[in-house]
């Protein structure tokens, strides 16, 4: 049996894992069961597990997300699928008001060990509101924790610690990607999803990237005359700004990248951090790669709006000249 | 002059505006003399804690008071049907619900006071904290219930929200989800007929209770200052959830006889006659007519009780006066659950910084 699996089906693997070594894990979302979800990502689980286990919900985010947190109050964990990146805002209130809230609002009483897995992202030709990257929301959000992996690795690793976690987490998933294939190893953890990692050395500039962009990074490394060092967030909340520190402290130079817009993204916090802690090591301004501040196009014209390897590159001769 | 909107038929009733005992065709209540006198006395104690904490509030005590004058019967009576496992999900204005779920009323004064968001622990009372984004807890309500399914368990949840949460989509959610998983809930509208300024007679088109129709349950209009009929009715949704049959809506109609909160004015929106016209209504004064009327109870009964309630107030005043407050720094507590080296360090500044004053005298 090959361990080369999909981000999709790495994902699959993990809800199997978790859900056998804790009888309280379950699966609650829209067409979750039979189908598989829309992207199979509970493929077949639905079949091992049951009907107690993989719980087709009514399509209401809302309702989804509010309820998951009654069934964590009587003791269950969780694991929620949110269609799409854009219809994860009708839930948006319950995620803010109650979700996030209730641990510090108990005195630690009520913990809400909730997984709340969103496909994101753009690059699929897809209609309105199905290729958004609206991490940020979340981000911002004290009591949340948010993760995202770039590759089936990752992805497996991550999700494990997410569904483990005793905290809410929300879980992006990056949708262009889920057909990419890579080596799994399942029988430890050799990714620590709370740590941001080095998926590719280099001395001449750092590349910060997470999710989809990880991979647009590596293209632009092999792509670069410069020698760049990748490193991937995994987690976006808390921000592993000392993994980044580590590298800047050693290449002098940041270029960040993200599909979401500009304007207050994760490069933007980044950006404050590094350039505090970093500030007598840098060489030249932080630049940053990110969408722009437009509602996310139509897909004939997604592709001038994503952030791709030439875009990186041309961020990179930037900092090598200034 | 507007007239207060009277209960429609068919809403259950056991006991007349008037004190006189009346029979249902559906509904029957059989409480012991002892039960009855109790209810009586919680009733008393929720309306004086209520007193006490709107005249908290007007001496700076209390940031905040939502009060709950008038609809003791509709909360002391549905509590007073649960068991002592069942789960009450409610909004900021049940006290009478906290009260009967043996919840400390400090731990109420807390939230009200600033000291806590939360107060008391939810899983110890079986009582989840106030939530105060209106409609929310009628899905995290509805969840638990789907839970007490899956543990194949009898434990049943209330979910309480107003005429006004009925606009709200997260309590339609709510009704479409339990529908759907036969969660054993029951939705517990008190209709008091104002959300804040708003008369619900503008917003609500069809009676509350009929719109379960619609959503494949049944609903029950209840005289909601009765306290024999909302407990009738309480135990009997109560024992349909518990036996898979599903949730059901509960409409109580009562009416707000303060105001929405201490913040509001509602002599800018609503008749002096119609709070006139309800007090005939009153839920504490028809058992107590009721109680005197049968031989249950006399004098001497009402006036210990009001002795009692009087002094346990004074106790509570005092008690919240001296209130201490936590820690500066535990802002930073709980905020996770699993360790967060952030926050951590945020922690450790903010008692840095703090420290820094120590030596200079000045205060932080």
């Amino acid at each position: 049996m090959t361990n080369d699996l999909t981000i999709a089906k790495a994902l699959n693997q993990a809800l199997r894992t978790a859900m056998e070594e804790d009888s309280k894990v379950l699966l609650f979302g829209e067409d979750i069961g039979k189908l598989g979800g829309v992207f199979r990502v509970t493929d077949e689980l639905h079949k091992d597990f049951g009907d107690h286990r993989v719980l087709d919900s009514p399509l209401a985010e809302s309702g989804i997300v509010g309820t998951a947190i009654g069934l964590a109050m009587r003791g269950y964990r969780p694991v929620l699928e949110i269609q799409f990146d854009g219809f994860v805002f009708p839930a948006f209130d319950q995620i803010i008001s109650q979700l996030a809230k209730v641990h510090r609002r108990t005195n630690g009483s009520v913990k809400l060990p909730i997984t709340i897995r969103i496909p994101y992202g753009g690059g699929i030709g897809a209609v309105e509101h199905h290729s958004e990257s609206p991490e940020t929301f979340f981000t911002h959000i004290p009591g949340l924790r948010v993760l995202t992996p770039s590759d089936p690795q990752s992805a497996y690793s991550c999700l494990l610690s997410a569904i483990r976690s005793n905290d809410p987490v929300i879980f992006f998933e990056p949708k262009r990607r889920y057909w990419d294939k890579g080596f799994v190893d399942r029988t430890e953890s050799p990714v620590d999803p709370w740590r941001a990692r080095i998926v590719r050395t280099g001395s001449d500039v750092t590349v910060v990237a997470y999710g989809p962009m990880v991979k647009t990074a590596l293209q632009a490394a092999n792509a670069s005359e410069y020698s760049l060092e990748v490193i991937d967030l995994q987690s976006l909340s808390p921000l592993d700004d000392r993994s980044i520190a580590d590298s800047v402290e050693r290449t002098g130079r940041l270029v960040i990248v993200h599909e979401a817009p500009g304007n207050l993204g994760l490069g933007a916090e980044i950006a404050a951090r590094i350039g505090k802690s970093c500030f007598y090591t840098l060489e030249a301004p932080i630049e940053r790669v990110t969408g722009y501040d437009i509602p996310y196009p139509p897909s004939k014209l997604e592709e001038h709006y994503l952030p791709d390897h030439d875009r990186i590159l041309v961020a990179v001769d930037s900092a090598m000249e200034a | 002059m507007t007239t207060a909107p009277q209960p429609q038929n068919p809403a259950v009733q056991l006991l007349t505006p008037e004190g006189e005992l009346v029979t249902h065709e559906s509904y029957s209540l059989d409480l012991t003399h002892a039960q009855y006198k109790s209810l009586y006395r919680e009733m008393v104690f929720v309306r004086r804690l209520d007193q006490e904490a709107t005249a908290l509030q007007r001496q700076g005590e209390l940031g905040l008071w939502a009060s709950s004058l008038g609809q003791e019967a509709a909360q002391v009576g549905s509590a007073f049907a649960l068991e002592k496992n069942d789960f009450a999900f409610p909004t900021y204005r049940e006290h009478g619900v906290a009260w009967m779920r043996g919840v400390d009323p400090m731990k109420i004064m807390e939230v009200y006071r600033g000291i806590s968001n939360g107060g008391w622990d939810p899983l110890e009372h079986r009582c989840n904290s106030y939530t105060i984004v209106i409609g929310n807890q009628v899905l995290n309500g509805v969840g638990y219930a789907m839970g007490c399914t899956l543990d194949q368990s009898e434990d049943a949840v209330i979910t309480y929200f107003g005429d006004g949460a009925t606009a709200q989509g997260d309590v339609n959610e709510g009704f479409v989800f339990a529908s759907t998983f036969d969660a054993p809930v029951v939705f517990f509208c008190q209709n008091n007929q104002w959300a804040i300024s708003q008369p619900s007679e503008k917003f609500v088109k069809t009676p509350i209770y009929k719109r379960a129709d619609g959503f494949g349950f049944p609903g029950v209009l209840v005289d909601g200052n009765d306290i024999l009929a909302v407990i009738a009715v309480t135990k009997a949704a109560l024992d349909r959830a518990r036996s898979g049959a599903g949730p059901t809506l509960i409409e109580a109609f009562t009416y707000r006889m303060g105001a929405h909160t201490t913040s509001d004015d509602p002599t800018r929106y609503r008749h002096e006659n119609d709070l006139q016209n309800w007090k005939l209504r009153d839920p504490i004064e028809r058992l107590k007519v009721m109680l005197a009327r049968n031989g249950i109870a006399d004098r001497n009964f009402f006036d210990a009780i009001d002795i009692d309630a009087d002094a346990w107030a004074h106790t509570l005043r005092a008690a919240v006066r001296s209130m201490g407050e936590p820690a500066p720094e535990s802002i930073f507590d709980n905020v996770y659950a699993d360790s967060h080296e952030a926050l951590d360090a945020q922690r450790a500044a903010f008692l840095d910084y703090h420290e820094g004053f120590a030596d200079s005298g000045v205060q932080s």
